[in-house]
């Protein structure tokens, strides 16, 4: 029976800034269980990073967590002290971060970063975790790692930082890593080979990931269940393979339109989402998602859905759902990424397993 | 000769100066001993302006106030001191007493070295400067790191105001001003029983006259405030930083994200600042040395260019040069140690 | 010739942005309130100078309005006298109004101030500018020279200057262009070796345009702003310097009322009327502060990183 390790309820996280409050978090509801990998997913700005953030209470300034509650095994994290909280991060839950140049001091050795990791919860004596820090770079496959432990940042390669933050993330044997788009500050051909050692790590380990990106091909290697975010949002949520057959909410299935698939037959354009990302300080009314939504009928510009569940283990925001949009829509959208005012094809306010419109 | 970013160290190397490899097979002793050898040219380059300058200037060493001296005598003494000779002469003869290192002899003060008077005035300015130094660099980036870890609070406006202030306002008004506050005011409050001296310096070597209180506030607030601004901006750039961020998710405490993290980035900037403020600390203190009597260098130098003393202004000169271009090398090399990522190169 | 349109067209580009920045950067300026309180003090001082100097009768606007009296008229049976309507802040040693005297010395500091930085423009200007576009042996002969002046404490070198040609306005005015020149070059220089480093560069070259003209164009609008902000920093450094000089009696002389020079007057009768020096004190530092708020102001205002 899966344990559930991480479960976060309705969280707000808001900055409160000159223009106004915005609403990074608006109410996200998600859980990672032990031993899995999540997928989290979204464009740039749909506060997938500020809610990872939030789950190690390292929103930055002007933000801060207004409401909701993060629970990590029994304990609410909203609610720990500064002792409590310390003793919490990169112990219990990791956090490896985007890009690896800038995420270590370049002024300090690599190894002793790693070590530091260790010998500020005391779960290691100090020389153990010298020697452990050795180990673990091995574990990640960095060569040469007794030599390597003396360098600085700058010495290493691109993808082998990554790999010294990823050994970093796992010194003290998290139940938990959220990785925070690990792969995109490097090139194509490492981007495979860490991709590699995390699967590997996965299966050694059993360490849970949460695995923020925007890259749809990642979270296919990588994750079993996988929760799509727009606007500060769950939008969807579900396991890997039912998202990627048959996404309901329109902006998952956007995303998976923009990214070439192997399994298509048919040599389908790739659809880009027009528009822009929503402005957070005062988000359009209805459904965030309306104005670039290629199948929006009225109702949505005036009603926001909540998560209807769609099928088993799977919900989604939306009053229209992929399924209940005609074929020949989605046709029209694949062709020409206008929006097409589906008030003429618009099906039952419920969704309902009619009409076959395929993905 | 620069200090840049370059190729990885070797591994391995050792602490030993001449063994550390630096970028395109440079070492660090080869790289010193090239920077010595680059002051030589310098060095001359400044005897020849200073030199040829000096002697555009109107009037001679010979001049006094009031009574004037007869031309007959002035003859004599041009002649006695080698004066009368066409100017490129009298440059080749003072070149060929520096490389001797005879810097010659005062014109103002007959019978005495220059490199004497220059000894005898050294110890005062030394002890004003490393004083004022001492305490500034601690007061200094103590005020920067505070104000920049509580930013925009009253601690940060007032440290920041402060600074902006001292740093903005001449440091004779400063001196001034401390002499009315603590010298004038003091005698008048206390009905002339107690006020602060305002000049002189009684004992060359002893940081702990009161004496010295005024002139190294005076010489200090400037440099202080200069390196309080610094570090708070570069302690304000480095909290922005991504591996502040990473050493926080570590779960460290707040005390080692700040002193390992934070300032050992965000005062690598400020300790290259320290050089050249040592060394304005040093060459600059004239004002203040006239400005209390302090019988050091820099009222040495003043008074030499007033009177036309030229040997005593070339010395001088050369000295306050090679003190810059040393600390200024001292200071790059010690940016190898401080900062990883950087190599010297040519 | 594709690529040459291009060139035009991001030149422009450029240039239009930074017109752009302009506007926006004067906001930010006038949200800066130390900023704005500088600059204000300061073109209430630039009033001051100008109606001390003129009409050119001594004393100025100010003597005719009645407001003062005159900076060097002697009246030895009225010294160190204290405020009164003839005298808004008294005299001085020799009799004379002091307040007409800090006006005078604001006229003979802020010329100094700020007109030395056209000098300092054109110097360090030009000098930065070969440097960084002929590069090669010119630019290394260039830096090496810097290099020289930069060996020599500054402070000491205008010392020397002045005293070379004969303490006076002008000599204090030259020495100044010709000592603190130095840091403008290197800004220059640095600002047009990294135009040249861009693309569109590079392709004017190779169509075998000169991109002199290019980079010119381009030059300014980029750099005016760093180039401001250093020149405005370096008005209270003059005005320092000057006052400095003055103070030792290696500046401008008596009778000429600079600030510094009042401040040595005044400086022997410290214990018996400390406010003969605490006044031009104040002038001095009142006006470098605002010049040094004014220069925070543009500094953070003209920040391409800030833009938002």
């Amino acid at each position: 029976m899966a344990q559930t390790l991480l479960q976060v309820e309705d969280l707000h996280t808001q900055f409160f800034t000159s223009r106004g409050v915005v609403r990074a978090v608006d109410g996200v509801t998600l859980h990672v269980d032990a031993g899995e990998t999540l997928g989290v997913v979204g464009e740039s700005g749909c506060g997938k990073t500020i809610t990872a953030l939030s789950v190690l209470r390292l929103v930055p300034e002007p933000g801060r967590i207004t409401s909701g509650r993060i629970m990590f095994r029994d304990r609410d994290v909203t609610k720990m002290d500064d002792e409590e909280i310390r003793d919490f991060r990169g112990n219990d839950v990791a956090m490896i971060f985007q890009d690896p140049m800038t995420s270590l001091n370049p002024v300090t050795k690599v190894g002793f970063q790693i070590e530091e990791a260790m010998t500020a919860h005391n779960r290691f004596s100090a020389s153990l975790a010298k020697s452990r820090v050795v180990e673990l770079l091995k574990r990640v496959r960095v060569p040469a790692a007794e030599t390597r432990v003396k360098d600085y940042p700058h010495q290493f390669s691109g993808g082998m930082r990554q790999r010294a933050m990823i050994a970093m993330g796992l010194a003290n044997e998290p139940s938990l890593l959220i990785a925070d788009e690990p792969t995109t500050a490097l090139d194509v051909t490492v981007q495979a080979q860490i991709i590699q050692l995390m699967k590997q790590l996965n299966r050694e380990l059993g360490t849970a990931m949460m695995l923020i990106t925007h890259n749809m091909a990642l979270v296919a290697s990588l994750c079993q269940r996988v929760v799509v975010m727009y606007a500060g949002r769950v939008v969807e949520e579900g396991p890997v393979e039912q998202i990627f057959k048959s996404p309901q909410h329109p902006y998952t299935w956007s995303l998976l339109r923009s990214v070439p698939r192997v399994d298509e037959a048919r040599k389908d354009r790739l659809v880009s989402i027009k528009g822009l990302p929503p402005d957070l300080i005062n988000p359009p009314p209805g459904c965030k998602f309306h104005p670039r939504c290629p199948f929006v009928i009225d109702r949505c510009k005036t009603e926001e859905p909540s998560l209807g569940e769609v099928a088993l283990n799977q919900v989604a925001r939306c009053w229209v759902l992929m399924r209940n949009v005609q074929q020949a829509d989605v046709e029209a959208a694949k062709a020409s990424a206008l929006s097409v005012e589906a008030a003429q094809k618009l099906k039952a306010e419920e969704p309902e397993v009619g009409s076959l419109a395929g993905s | 000769m620069a200090v840049t970013a370059g190729a990885p160290r070797r591994r391995g190397a050792l602490p030993f100066l001449s063994f550390i490899p630096q970028g395109r097979g440079t070492t660090l002793g080869i790289y010193i001993i090239k920077r010595l050898l680059w002051m030589i040219p310098v060095l001359f380059f400044v005897i020849v302006i200073t030199f040829f300058l000096m002697h555009q200037a109107p009037g001679g060493p010979w001049d006094r106030e009031g009574r004037q001296l007869s031309p007959a005598v002035i003859q004599n003494l041009n002649i006695k001191y080698g004066l009368d000779k066409p100017e490129w002469q009298q440059f080749l003869t003072y070149i060929s007493g520096v490389i001797r290192f005879d810097f010659g002899d005062s014109l103002r003060s007959p019978g005495q070295h220059v490199s004497d008077l220059l000894l005898e005035s050294w110890p005062y300015t030394f002890t004003l400067g490393a004083l004022t130094f001492i305490l500034l660099v601690p007061i200094g980036i103590g005020l920067g790191v505070i104000a920049a870890l509580r930013q925009n609070s009253l601690v940060d406006y007032t440290a920041l105001g402060l600074a902006t202030a001292a740093a903005s306002t001449p440091n004779f008004v400063v001196g001034i001003f401390l002499i009315i506050l603590l010298a004038v005011g003091l005698n008048r409050v206390t009905g002339g029983t107690f006020y602060l001296a305002t000049g002189g310096m009684p004992q060359p070597f002893n940081p702990f006259q009161p004496e010295l209180i005024m002139p190294v506030i005076t010489l200090g607030a400037l440099p202080t405030a200069y390196i309080a601004r610094l570090t708070r901006s570069s302690t304000l750039d480095t909290l922005r930083q991504d591996f502040v961020r990473t050493a926080w998710a570590k779960g460290l405490r707040a005390r080692l994200v700040v002193m390992r993290h934070v300032l050992k980035n965000s005062l690598i900037p400020v300790v290259t600042a320290l050089g050249p403020t040592f060394a304005f600390l040093i060459t600059g203190s004239f004002i203040v040395e006239t400005l209390f009597s302090i019988p050091g260098i820099g009222r040495t130098f003043v008074n030499s260019i007033a009177g036309r003393d030229y040997p005593l202004i070339l010395g001088t000169t050369i000295l306050y040069a090679v003190l810059i271009a040393v600390i200024n090398l001292i200071v790059d090399v010690l940016y190898v140690f401080i900062d990883p990522r950087v190599r010297l190169t040519d | 010739m594709a690529t040459a349109i291009g060139v035009a067209q991001q030149v422009d580009w450029d240039v239009a942005e930074q017109i752009g920045l302009w506007q926006d950067a004067w906001m930010r300026f006038r949200r800066n309130r130390l900023a704005v309180a500088g600059l204000v003090f300061i073109i209430l001082m630039i009033v001051l100078a100008i109606g001390a100097r003129l009409p050119t009768t001594p004393g100025g606007l100010w003597r005719i309005l009645h407001l003062t009296g005159d900076p060097f008229q002697q009246d030895v049976t009225n010294t160190f006298a204290g405020p009164s309507l003839q005298h808004l802040l008294g005299t001085d040693v020799l009799g004379r109004d002091l307040l007409s005297r800090i006006f005078y010395g604001a006229s003979i500091s802020l010329s100094i101030g700020i007109i030395v930085q056209f000098l300092i423009l054109v110097i360090g200007g030009s000098i930065g500018m070969a440097a960084g576009y002929f590069g090669g042996w010119i630019d290394n002969l260039l830096m090496r020279f810097t290099d020289i002046m930069y060996a020599f404490p500054d402070l000491l070198l205008v010392l020397v200057f002045v005293a070379a040609f004969g303490p006076s306005f002008w000599s204090i005015f030259i020495a100044l262009g010709l000592v603190y020149w130095v840091g403008l070059a290197r800004l220059v220089r640095g600002q047009v070796l990294s135009i040249k480093e861009k693309e569109f560069i590079e392709a004017a070259r190779m169509t075998g345009t000169a991109p002199l003209k290019l980079i010119i164009k381009h030059l300014l609008p980029n750099s005016l702003g760093p180039v401001i902000v250093t020149l405005t920093f370096g008005i209270p450094a003059a005005i320092f310097t000057e006052a400095a000089l003055s103070f030792l009696g290696i500046g401008i002389r008596p009778p000429e009322p600079s600030w510094g020079v009042m401040i040595e007057d005044g400086y022997a009768g410290i214990f018996a009327d400390p406010q003969l020096v605490i006044f031009p004190g104040i002038a001095v530092a009142l006006t470098m502060l605002s010049f040094t708020f004014v220069g925070d102001g543009l500094r953070d205002a003209l920040d391409p990183r800030m833009r938002r």
